[in-house]
């Protein structure tokens, strides 16, 4: 168990507490996971998988740390969710599901092989049985360990509220007998993409946060994008989990050029292109082409398409937009959204001029599911004023401005606006791409 | 194996003295199809149409069901399925949700503490 070929020298305090953090970060989930099989409910396992590492905090700092984190964890969780199942008399009457009546789990030696159950603690966090707002939310807190105070940041509510909401999540899946597995064939694609759709929200709500100051929230961000790593790993096959995880990489590639040094929101056509990560670009490039090589490409390897082809263009002006007609074409037939419809404008306006692109989106504004999106006024606004018809566009960047939660994004509509005001006539520019 | 209540949703009124012979031969099949998919039906009933409903709330009583729904409530039955995702899967056999529709509530037990 302990870390063999070590010095008979302890390791320091800073060293352990390090130990720790390192495996909550990287193990929480396989620990998790392996765990709520026996403890067979939520509460159970995370009780028991805090615990463990509590007590690690100690035994490490006493035996050395372990070559194998992640399996000590799982032990130890393991026995302490066992030791109350048994000093729970009822054990075998209230036996819910997600434990698998197995009595050679309940003599568990100290090294067994433990099963990756990650894909299942997934499966089950993003049930349908779960709106999406609590399928993030337990998401968060099952998979990633994300504390319910950080959660509730996440989507600005007060901590209670968020402890209530996790807790009534674990109640429902409990009370529904909601299985711990991955679905089957039949069900896989709709459910895969409820988990993938959770990811991308938690990715999307850490990029641009939709209130406060900080345009990105960049821990959210690391997290979607380890979620999304985790579920490529585990699910080679699947292209969509491919095409979700280049998204990601490809969108994130941009992180720091899309802000100024006074944090200001650049648009895609002022980014510092050279200050784009090039490996997280590749690495995208690679998984976007895997996916369209497995056939019939989804809707996150189609917007992934789009996004490399932003992020290989030499210049704003150069970008193959044609091609990304074509890809908005074949993304609205597979997600006939009204936002894929409104970001197609923005690349007819680049093919066809701002005419027919401001036709398109005058249509859309009949959409009611667009009312209160401040994209649709403020791609109108860039629309208008590359026509130069400034008064129009400048009401178009009030409305815009009236709508927009977010800070960054408040002052570069600001700004805009500042520009079209009459008797401030600027040159002509191309619209905003997020 | 775990209980849930299946609530049928139908156009009102939903007399069942009007279900067709072709959803007759369908509810008929029903009861098969949900042993395959190992569930069973421990019990269930069907309701007369919607007019002959009694509403009640508060000290408010009037004729007809709550609201001027277009579905309304046809009858019930109680599945047991080993897990929700058999008792959904059961569910979207049942032919009512061709003009209708079914939802699956799992019954309530009191926690035992």
């Amino acid at each position: 168990m302990n870390g063999g070929g070590r010095g008979v020298a302890p390791p320091s305090t800073a060293e352990v507490e390090q130990a720790v953090a390192d495996a909550h970060r990287r193990e929480w989930a396989f620990v998790l996971a392996a765990t709520a099989r026996v403890a067979g409910d939520f509460d159970l396992a995370e009780e028991s998988v805090q615990e463990a590492y509590l007590a690690a905090l100690s035994a490490w700092a006493r035996d050395g740390v372990p070559d194998r984190p992640g399996a000590w964890l799982t032990a130890t969780a393991r026995r302490k969710a066992l030791d109350v199942l048994r000093r729970r008399q009822v054990l075998r009457a209230k036996l819910p599901l997600l434990v698998e009546p197995d009595a050679t789990e309940l003599d568990l030696p100290d090294e067994v092989a433990v099963p990756d159950d990650r894909l299942r603690l997934v499966f089950t966090c993003c049930h349908p049985v779960l709106g999406r707002e609590a399928q993030a939310a337990l998401t968060l807190r099952l998979v990633c360990g994300v504390s319910t105070a950080d959660i509730a940041r996440v989507f600005l509510v007060p901590e209670p509220t968020m402890a209530a909401r996790i807790t009534r999540a674990k109640k429902r899946i409990a009370a529904a007998r909601v299985p711990y597995r991955v679905p089957e064939a039949a069900e896989l694609p709709e459910r895969l993409d409820a988990v993938l759709t959770v990811v991308h929200l938690l990715y999307t709500t850490g990029h641009t946060a939709p209130t406060g100051g900080d345009l990105v929230r960049a821990d959210l961000v690391d997290r979607a994008l380890h979620l999304a790593r985790m579920l490529a790993a585990l699910m080679p096959d699947e292209p969509e989990v491919r095409g979700l995880l280049a998204l990601l990489l490809l969108t994130d590639a941009r992180r720091a050029t899309r802000t100024d040094a006074e944090g200001r929101l650049l648009r895609l056509a002022d980014q510092d292109r050279a200050g784009w990560d090039r490996e997280a670009i590749d690495e995208g490039r690679r998984l976007v082409l895997d996916a369209f090589h497995a056939g019939r490409p989804g809707r996150y390897a189609l917007q992934a398409a789009i996004a490399s082809l932003h992020a290989l263009a030499p210049s704003y002006e150069a970008t193959d937009w044609p091609q990304i007609v074509r890809l908005y074409d074949a993304l609205l037939d597979r997600w006939p959204s009204p936002v894929v419809a409104l970001n197609r404008a923005v690349a007819v306006s680049m093919v066809h001029g701002p005419t027919v692109a401001l036709a398109d989106v005058d249509a859309l504004a009949e959409d009611p599911r667009l009312a209160g999106y401040h994209y649709l006024p403020a791609i109108r606004a860039d629309l208008l004023h590359r026509l130069g018809r400034n008064t129009e566009a400048a009401e178009a960047y009030r409305a815009a401005i009236d709508l927009v939660d977010n800070d960054a994004e408040r002052i570069f509509l600001t700004t805009r606006l500042g520009r079209v005001q009459p008797g401030s006539a600027g040159p002509a520019e191309p619209p905003t791409v997020r | 194996m775990a209980q849930y209540a299946v609530l049928i949703f139908s156009p009102a009124p939903a007399d069942p003295m009007d279900l067709t012979p072709d959803y007759v031969a369908l509810l008929d099949r029903y009861p098969g199809q949900v042993e395959e998919l190992g569930g069973k039906i421990v019990t269930g009933f069907a309701l007369q149409p919607s007019t002959t409903a009694t509403a009640v709330r508060g000290d408010l009583v009037t004729d007809g069901p709550f609201i001027e729904a277009k579905e309304v409530v046809a009858g019930f039955f109680i599945l047991e399925a080993p897990d929700l995702d058999t008792a959904v899967q059961i569910a979207k056999l049942n032919p009512a949700t061709i003009d209708g529709g079914v939802e699956v509530r799992p019954l309530f037990t009191p926690p035992v503490e």
